[in-house]
C-alpha cells in the first residue's frame, strides 16, 4: 500500500496547491507554534553553548569572593542576589570593612585541603612601555604567587616572582614577549635584568625585568578587538603593586579556586559562613559574599529554561489552535467533497483507503506548516542571536523535535474528520448537492 | 434455481427505518437474472424503486432480504471490505453527473479504481491511455474534468468504469444531463462495447425511447417488477 500513500501525498499536494490562501491561513497556527518552539530552542541553544564554553575556560572552579552591602530587610531579592550582590560594593566602605591579609591567611590555614590557590591582584594601570622611539601598550597588574601559577604562563627567559620578591616588594615584572620583540628586538635573554619605563597617567614607573613569558591571545578578547592594538600584561608582585596604588587598606575582593573534588557552590556556603561569623558579625554595613562560576551558569541556566518554558507554553497553545484550525478546515474539505468520497468509494475505495487519504492530507498540511515554521524560527533565531552577539546553532533536538510534533498534530486532529469521511455512506455522499 | 447468469437477484425486499414507526417498504420482492453479454435496461418513473435497485446492484446498498449472487459471489455475507473490493472488480459505474475528481486530469481519473486495485504506476498509465483511446479521448487526457463539455466527461467517465475490466457496467442515465445529440455518441459507445466486447451492460433509465434500444427492457413500478420484455 505504499504507492497509494505516495499518492495520496500527490493528491493532498494538488488538493491543497488548488487552495493556497486557505492552506497558508490553516498553517499559521503551527507555522507560529512551530517557530517560536524552535527560535526559543536554538537560541537557547547558542547562548548556552556560547557561555558555557567562555565561562568554562575562565575557570568553573573559581569562587569571587567579596565585600558587600547587607540587603536590608524591606529591600529583600531573590537567592540571585546573592550572585550579583557584589556589585553593589564600594559604597563608602571603611578601612574596616575591608578584607585583611590576616583574614585571608586565616582562612587558607583552615581550609588548606579544600583549596587549590587564592588570587589577589592590584591593578596599577594601563599606560605605556616607553623607549625612546620605541613603545607598547601595556597594563601592569600586582599578582600573588597563587595568581602568576595560575595564569598558566610559559616561560621563555628568566624567571617569575621567587617568595623574597614578594615579600620585599621589589619592583621586578614578569613581561611577555611581544613587549620584548617590540622594545628590544626579540633578545629575550638581553632584556633579563634590562630596565623598562612605563608611563601611566602623568607617572613614570621603572621596573627590572626578570623574566619573560609567552603571550597568548585570550579568545574572548581576541573575537572582540583587533589583536594588534591589544596591551599585554605586565606582571608585578602584589605588593610591590600596592605600594604603587598606595593602598593601605585590605582587599575588596579575592578570588579562590577549590581543589578537585570540592563542590564550588557548597564551598561558597562555607566561605560566606567562615567569613561572616569570624569578621563580620558585628558589622551591619558589609558582609562577605561569594559567587563562582557554576553557580553564575547555573543560574543562567535557570534563567534560559525559565524563559524557554513560558514560550513552549505560548507554542504549545499556538500549536493546539492551529491543530483545532487544521482539523476545521479538513471537516469543510470533506463536506466540500462529500461527492469525491462517494464516487471513490463506488470505485473502490475502502474506509480505511478513504481514512488514509484525509490523514496523509491532515499531516502534509502539519509537516508543510512546520517546515516553515522551522525555517522562519531559525530566521528569527539568527537575528535574535546576531543581536546578542553569540553564534548561531540550529538546534537539531528542536527540528527532530517540531517534525515529530507536527506529524502527530496532523494525525491527531486529522483523525476525527478523516473517519468522518471514511464513514459516509456512499449512496448519500453520491446524491449530496 | 443453479445460476450462471452474471447478476442473479431472488426475491430482494429493501426496508429503510427497519423497526421504527416510519418504516418504509421500497422493494418488495424483486427477482431477476441478467447474463454475461446482456443489454438490459431497467425503465421506471421517479419513485418507483428503481434508483433502490440499481444501489443493490451497484453493492453500494445491502438488500434487507434476498439473495444477489454477483458473477459467482454471494453479497450478503460479505464484509465491508469485501464489498469495496467487490465494487471495484466487477462493476464499473458510469453516473448522470459522471462524478469525475475535479482536481485532477481525465488520465488520473480513468487510473483511480485501477490505483485501488493495487496496478502498478505504469501498467496503470498504460491501460487508462487504452480506454481513453477507445472512447476517443487520448488527445484531452491531461485535461482536468473543467476543461471538458459534457459529453467528452462522460466518455472519460466510461472509460473509468472499464479501466477494472468490470463484469457489469452499470450506467445510471448516462446520457440524462446531455443534449440528444450528445446523448447519441455516448448511447453508441455502449452499443460498440456490448456488441464488439460483450460487456454486460446495466441501464438505469426513465426514458422508455432509449430503453427500446436495448436487448430487455425491465419495467419497474412501486417497487415490483411489472413487465419484462426481450427482444
Amino acid at each position: 500500500m505504499l504507492f497509494l500513500f505516495w499518492e495520496n501525498i500527490i493528491l493532498a499536494l494538488n488538493g491543497l496547491r488548488s487552495n493556497i490562501m486557505r492552506t497558508l491561513l490553516t498553517m499559521l497556527g503551527i507555522i507560529i507554534g512551530i517557530a517560536s518552539v524552535i527560535a526559543i530552542m536554538t537560541v537557547g541553544d547558542s547562548i548556552n553553548g556560547t557561555v558555557t564554553s567562555s565561562m568554562e575556560s575562565i575557570g568553573a572552579n573559581n569562587i569571587t569572593v567579596s565585600v558587600s552591602r547587607v540587603e536590608s530587610e524591606d529591600e529583600e531579592i531573590t537567592s540571585t542576589g546573592r550572585n550579583f550582590g557584589s556589585f553593589s560594593r564600594n559604597a563608602s566602605m571603611s578601612d574596616d570593612d575591608y578584607i585583611t591579609d590576616e583574614m585571608i591567611a586565616e582562612f587558607r590555614s583552615e581550609y588548606t585541603d579544600s583549596i587549590q590557590g587564592i588570587f589577589l591582584s592590584e591593578s596599577v594601570g594601563s599606560g605605556t612601555a616607553e623607549d625612546g622611539d620605541l613603545s607598547s601598550s601595556v597594563t601592569i597588574t600586582g599578582v600573588n604567587s597563587d595568581y602568576l601559577e595560575n595564569e598558566e604562563l610559559t616561560i621563555v627567559a628568566g624567571r617569575t616572582f621567587t617568595d623574597r620578591d614578594q615579600e620585599e616588594s621589589r619592583k621586578v615584572v614578569f613581561v611577555a614577549d611581544d613587549l620584548v620583540d617590540t622594545m628590544f628586538g626579540g633578545q629575550y635573554f638581553d632584556a633579563i635584568g634590562e630596565v623598562i619605563d612605563v608611563f601611566i597617567k602623568n607617572r613614570y614607573y621603572q621596573y627590572t625585568i626578570i623574566g619573560v613569558y609567552e603571550y597568548e591571545e585570550s579568545s574572548s578578547i581576541a573575537a572582540t578587538s583587533d589583536s594588534t592594538e591589544l596591551p599585554t600584561t605586565v606582571y608585578l608582585p602584589l605588593y610591590a603593586a600596592r605600594e604603587e596604588t598606595r593602598s593601605t587598606t585590605g582587599f575588596s575582593s579575592f578570588t579562590v579556586a577549590t581543589a578537585t573534588g570540592v563542590d564550588s557552590t557548597e564551598f561558597c556556603d562555607t566561605i560566606e559562613a567562615f567569613f561572616n561569623n569570624n569578621y563580620y558579625r558585628n558589622n551591619e554595613d558589609f558582609e562577605i559574599s561569594t559567587s563562582s562560576m557554576e553557580s553564575m551558569l547555573s543560574s543562567l541556566t535557570e534563567m534560559v529554561s525559565t524563559i524557554s518554558m513560558a514560550i513552549a507554553v505560548i507554542a504549545g497553545i499556538s500549536l493546539l489552535v492551529g491543530g483545532i484550525g487544521v482539523m476545521n478546515i479538513m471537516l469543510v474539505s470533506i463536506t466540500e467533497r462529500t461527492r469525491e468520497i462517494g464516487t471513490r468509494k463506488a470505485l473502490g475505495a475502502t474506509n480505511s483507503s478513504i481514512r488514509t487519504q484525509f490523514i496523509v492530507e491532515s499531516i502534509v498540511i502539519c509537516i508543510i506548516g512546520g517546515i516553515i515554521g522551522i525555517l522562519l524560527g531559525i530566521g528569527i533565531a539568527a537575528i535574535a542571536t546576531n543581536v546578542l552577539g553569540f553564534a548561531v546553532q540550529p538546534s537539531i533536538n528542536g527540528i527532530i523535535l517540531s517534525v515529530t510534533f507536527s506529524v502527530f498534530i496532523g494525525v491527531f486532529f486529522g483523525y476525527y474528520p478523516a473517519n468522518k469521511a471514511a464513514k459516509l455512506n456512499p449512496i448519500e455522499a453520491l446524491r449530496y448537492e | 434455481m443453479e445460476t450462471t447468469s452474471m447478476i442473479h437477484l431472488d426475491n430482494i425486499v429493501k426496508r429503510f427505518y427497519e423497526h421504527q414507526e416510519n418504516e418504509l417498504e421500497i422493494l418488495h420482492g424483486i427477482s431477476l437474472d441478467i447474463n454475461e453479454g446482456e443489454f438490459v435496461s431497467i425503465v421506471g418513473e421517479s419513485g418507483s424503486g428503481k434508483t433502490t435497485l440499481m444501489n443493490i446492484i451497484g453493492i453500494l446498498d445491502r438488500p434487507t432480504e434476498g439473495t444477489y449472487i454477483l458473477d459467482g459471489i454471494s453479497i450478503a455475507d460479505a464484509k465491508d471490505k469485501e464489498l469495496s473490493h467487490i465494487r471495484n472488480q466487477k462493476i464499473g459505474f458510469v453516473f448522470q453527473t459522471y462524478n469525475l475528481i475535479s482536481r485532477t486530469t481525465a488520465l488520473k481519473n480513468v487510473e483511480l479504481p485501477m490505483l485501488y486495485a493495487g496496478v502498478p504506476q505504469k501498467e496503470r498509465r498504460e491501460r487508462a491511455e487504452h480506454f481513453l483511446e477507445m472512447v476517443g479521448m487520448k488527445d484531452r487526457m491531461t485535461h482536468k474534468p473543467d476543461e471538458l463539455s459534457g459529453g467528452q466527461k462522460q466518455r472519460v467517465a466510461i472509460a473509468r468504469a472499464l479501466s477494472n475490466n468490470p463484469s457489469i457496467i452499470l450506467a445510471d442515465e448516462p446520457t440524462g444531463a446531455l443534449d440528444s445529440e450528445t446523448g447519441r455518441t455516448i448511447m453508441d459507445i455502449f452499443h460498440k462495447l456490448n456488441y464488439e466486447q460483450g460487456k454486460t451492460i446495466v441501464l438505469i433509465t426513465h426514458s422508455k425511447e432509449l430503453a427500446e434500444e436495448t436487448g430487455r427492457i425491465v419495467t419497474i413500478q412501486d417497487g415490483r417488477i411489472v413487465s419484462e420484455r426481450v427482444k
